[in-house]
């Protein structure tokens, strides 16, 4: 069993990976199904008899339960979970004659029929996943009790989860969440976005296909979902993540750098000042600026005690001015995370090549564009792509500071609404759970489109070792 | 290092030009720093001094508040019958204790097992965390909420519990800082405890976790906050008023309904949660800093 023949798949891979190719396990599925002796084979149907005639009873009842569990579920529930999946629909509320009692029959509710439908096929996808642990289990049991003349007994098992297989130990349990709350709500919303559940069919609807892409990429109809709302709101989206991210980063940079100048004093102190915006929870002041810039707020109140406007400026009611605010409200939440990440890497630069280009006579505009700009860029380009994927789904800034305003009459998403926030209406608050799952849908393919093609043409990408 | 490194680049002979143009420079520095301090502190100092106003209307004559008074903190916490703070800021405490506590050993265990171990599935277990990443968080909120309803987790008493599953549940996946600091742990370290016989839990409970405390310390505030900062959530889960947390009451605060009688109080909730936080957010940047600069020199 030790030597086995690498495929070419293989071989590939370990040039890939290098020092983190792990060599593939002998218990394959393909090897048990192959060389497995007859109890091996038996485990295919019946769970657990390889481990148990190995005298692995544990390990072996388990995984029999694993199965019972699965066929209970599958004839009490699953069954009918699958045929309502790709039915949906369902039975309205009536009422009748039951047992000689009139009584009110509760209808069915769609959208437990599709949860619970998502629900089963992950089942079948775990108990495929259990099926083929079981058989390489069953398998390994076989070839180590003829090499060794037995099995690993449970505490040999239980000594190996704490000691070369930690990994599984330590794994499972935040897997199991990131499945559960992460995974599953994915599938489950992405599944909604190919049905009619919208706030016209709250308890019934049905699969309807590629409708909902339709109705928010058509122009035609009233519906307040249109494609030129969507272009619109994915323009102002790229525009409004492209200036979050690059004003704060253009601004914040050149603040980091005048106060790290040499004859700044209270560096400290500056830096602390400026830290004083991330340290306030961002809601609070984000619903404190809200609060500030109303038509009768304290800003407007300042500058018309002042004299200097006549009418109060309309922060959020004019959209390019409500466009302008968030931008300029974002800097000030902004700019001190990029101080904060930049003057580390200032002060990480090494400083010969400052000295070298000096003594060549290089000027301080020279220094900047030729090493602390493209050294800044080399280390921050994730963090740049970050940052932009976070302003791309930046929902706190706008929501609680605009909600989205100035409205747009009989439109679903007003005027500064990023795709996410629009998601959020369309979905808590219009319940038109299907549009917004599309929303959500191509939200995510603008998103991993920007930062696959900015990272793959970075120079940290292409260059890995470029500055060491 | 702009005007500066020039004239020190070019020569040494215009020494009195040089000084000229470094004092304009700092001046025109301290100006626009001076003058940027005020615009970042003004709504910091202004919604303290707003939680100290006696006249508590959402919108006034004055830019800042004319009489101080304490009446909007003792109303906060006395007045208990239409916006229960005290209640709310309970829920929020026991929630964000347990997130901290979930989250810290999710991550840990998670961040050690990239970092550490060698097995398959480790790479595309990375890629399907960054993938994941990048689907609109807000999206599943819905989906979240019916999920927890199917487990019977949306009743009165549960949500506490729900809110706690849907914050620590995730938090695996933000491993990748810890496993960045982990990689600077010199791995002779867990050879030559395992040469000794100690097994890989041995190691990492022995060993790395140890080593890692700035960084514990670091993920402990972060996941301690998650439940403060975050309202999206909590907005869809906790549909009744005794299970708010702080961070929706704020909001809810400013509605419409609420916002005249409010306001003061809103500004004094404000500052109370913000201290704590800015406390705790201090703290983090200490240890992160300290955590940056890797865990053994050398």
């Amino acid at each position: 069993m030790s030597t086995v023949t690498l495929s070419q798949r293989e071989l590939r891979r370990r040039r890939k990976l290098g020092a983190d190719y792990v060599a593939p396990s002998p218990y394959t599925l393909k090897n048990a199904l192959e060389k497995g002796d007859v109890f091996t084979k038996l485990s295919i149907l019946i769970f657990g008899l390889g481990n148990v005639v190995r005298k692995q009873y544990v390990k072996g009842l388990i995984y029999f339960a694993g199965e019972v569990l699965f066929i209970v579920y599958m004839i009490t529930a699953g069954g009918t979970c699958f045929k309502n999946l790709i039915t949906l629909g369902g039975n309205k509320p009536t009422s009748g004659w039951v047992n000689g009692q009139y009584v009110n029959i509760p209808g069915d509710n769609t959208v437990l029929r599709l949860l619970y439908g998502v629900a089963a096929v992950v089942f079948c996808v775990v108990f495929v996943l259990w099926w083929i642990l079981e058989i390489r289990s069953a398998y390994k049991a076989q070839c180590l009790a003829g090499k060794n003349g037995r099995a690993p007994s449970l505490m040999d098992d239980i000594h190996t989860l704490f000691d070369a297989k930690a990994n599984q130990l330590l794994l499972f349990l935040p897997i199991a969440g990131i499945l559960i709350f992460t995974v599953l709500p994915l599938i489950f919303m992405i599944s909604m976005a190919f049905t009619s559940y919208d706030h016209n069919h709250l308890t019934l609807f049905n699969w309807v296909g590629l409708e909902n892409f339709k109705t928010v990429f058509s122009n035609s109809g009233s519906s307040a979902v249109s494609g030129s709302m969507f272009l619109s709101v994915l323009g102002w989206t790229l525009i409004w993540a492209f200036f979050a991210t690059f004003l704060n980063f253009f601004f914040g940079l050149f603040l980091a750098m005048i106060i790290n100048r040499k004859t700044t004093y209270g560096k400290n102190v500056w830096r602390a000042i400026f830290s004083m915006s991330i340290a306030v929870p961002q809601f609070v002041s984000l619903l404190v600026m809200h609060q500030m810039l109303q038509p009768t707020g304290a800003v407007n109140r300042l500058l018309q005690t002042w004299g200097w406007i006549d009418g109060p400026l309309p922060f959020f009611t004019d959209a390019t001015w409500a466009r302008v605010t968030v931008i300029i409200v974002n800097l000030w939440i902004g700019i001190p995370y990029t101080i904060m990440q930049v003057t580390g890497i200032l002060q990480n630069i090494p400083a010969d090549l400052y000295e070298a280009a000096k003594i060549d006579g290089a000027n301080w505009w020279q220094i900047f564009t030729k090493i602390t700009m493209p050294y800044i860029i080399f280390v921050l380009t994730p963090y740049l792509i970050t940052t932009f994927t976070g302003n791309v789904n930046n929902f706190n800034v706008i929501y609680l500071l605009t909600r989205g305003d100035p409205a747009v009459n009989g439109a679903s998403a007003g005027k500064t609404d990023l795709l996410i926030t629009w998601l959020y209406k369309l979905t808590v608050d219009r319940n038109d759970y299907n549009l917004g799952a599309v929303i959500g849908i191509m939200t995510f393919i603008v998103l991993a489109a920007v930062s696959l093609i900015t990272y793959r043409n970075s120079g940290s990408y292409k260059n890995e070792e470029g500055f060491r | 290092m702009s005007k500066h490194t020039e004239v020190k680049a070019q020569s040494q002979g215009f020494l009195h030009d040089q000084r000229k143009r470094r004092i304009a420079a700092d001046v025109g520095t301290y100006i626009l720093l001076g003058v940027l301090s005020v615009i970042w502190l003004l709504p910091i100092v202004w919604i303290f001094l707003e939680s100290f106003n006696k006249n508590t209307a959402p919108y006034q004559s004055t830019f800042f508040p004319t009489e101080y008074s304490f009446d909007s903190y003792i109303g906060l916490f006395t007045d208990r019958r239409v916006l229960d703070f005290p209640r709310m800021f309970m829920n929020t405490f026991i929630i964000s204790i347990f997130t901290c506590l979930i989250s810290v050993w999710f991550v840990l265990s998670v961040a050690y097992c990239m970092s550490r171990m060698r097995f398959r599935g480790r790479r595309s277990f990375m890629n399907l965390v960054l993938i994941l990443g990048m689907f609109p968080s807000i999206m599943s909120v819905v989906a979240i909420y019916f999920i927890l309803k199917a487990m019977g987790l949306t009743s009165d008493g549960m949500t506490i519990l729900a809110l706690i599953l849907v914050y620590s549940a995730g938090t695996g996946a933000g491993f990748y800082v810890m496993k960045g600091f982990m990689d600077t742990i010199p791995t002779s370290l867990d050879e030559a405890a395992m040469l000794d016989g100690c097994t890989r839990w041995q190691v990492f409970v022995k060993i790395i976790i140890p080593m890692s405390k700035p960084m514990i310390v670091y993920q402990a505030i972060v996941g301690f906050l998650i439940p403060w900062l975050d309202f999206v959530m909590a907005k869809v889960i906790a549909r009744t008023q005794e299970n708010y947390t702080a961070s929706l009451g704020l909001w809810l605060m400013l509605e419409k309904e609420y916002i005249n009688t409010w306001f003061g109080r809103f500004a004094a909730a404000a500052v109370i949660i913000s201290v704590p936080i800015a406390i705790l957010f201090i703290v983090m940047q200490r240890f992160y800093q300290e955590s940056m600069s890797g865990a053994v020199k050398g």
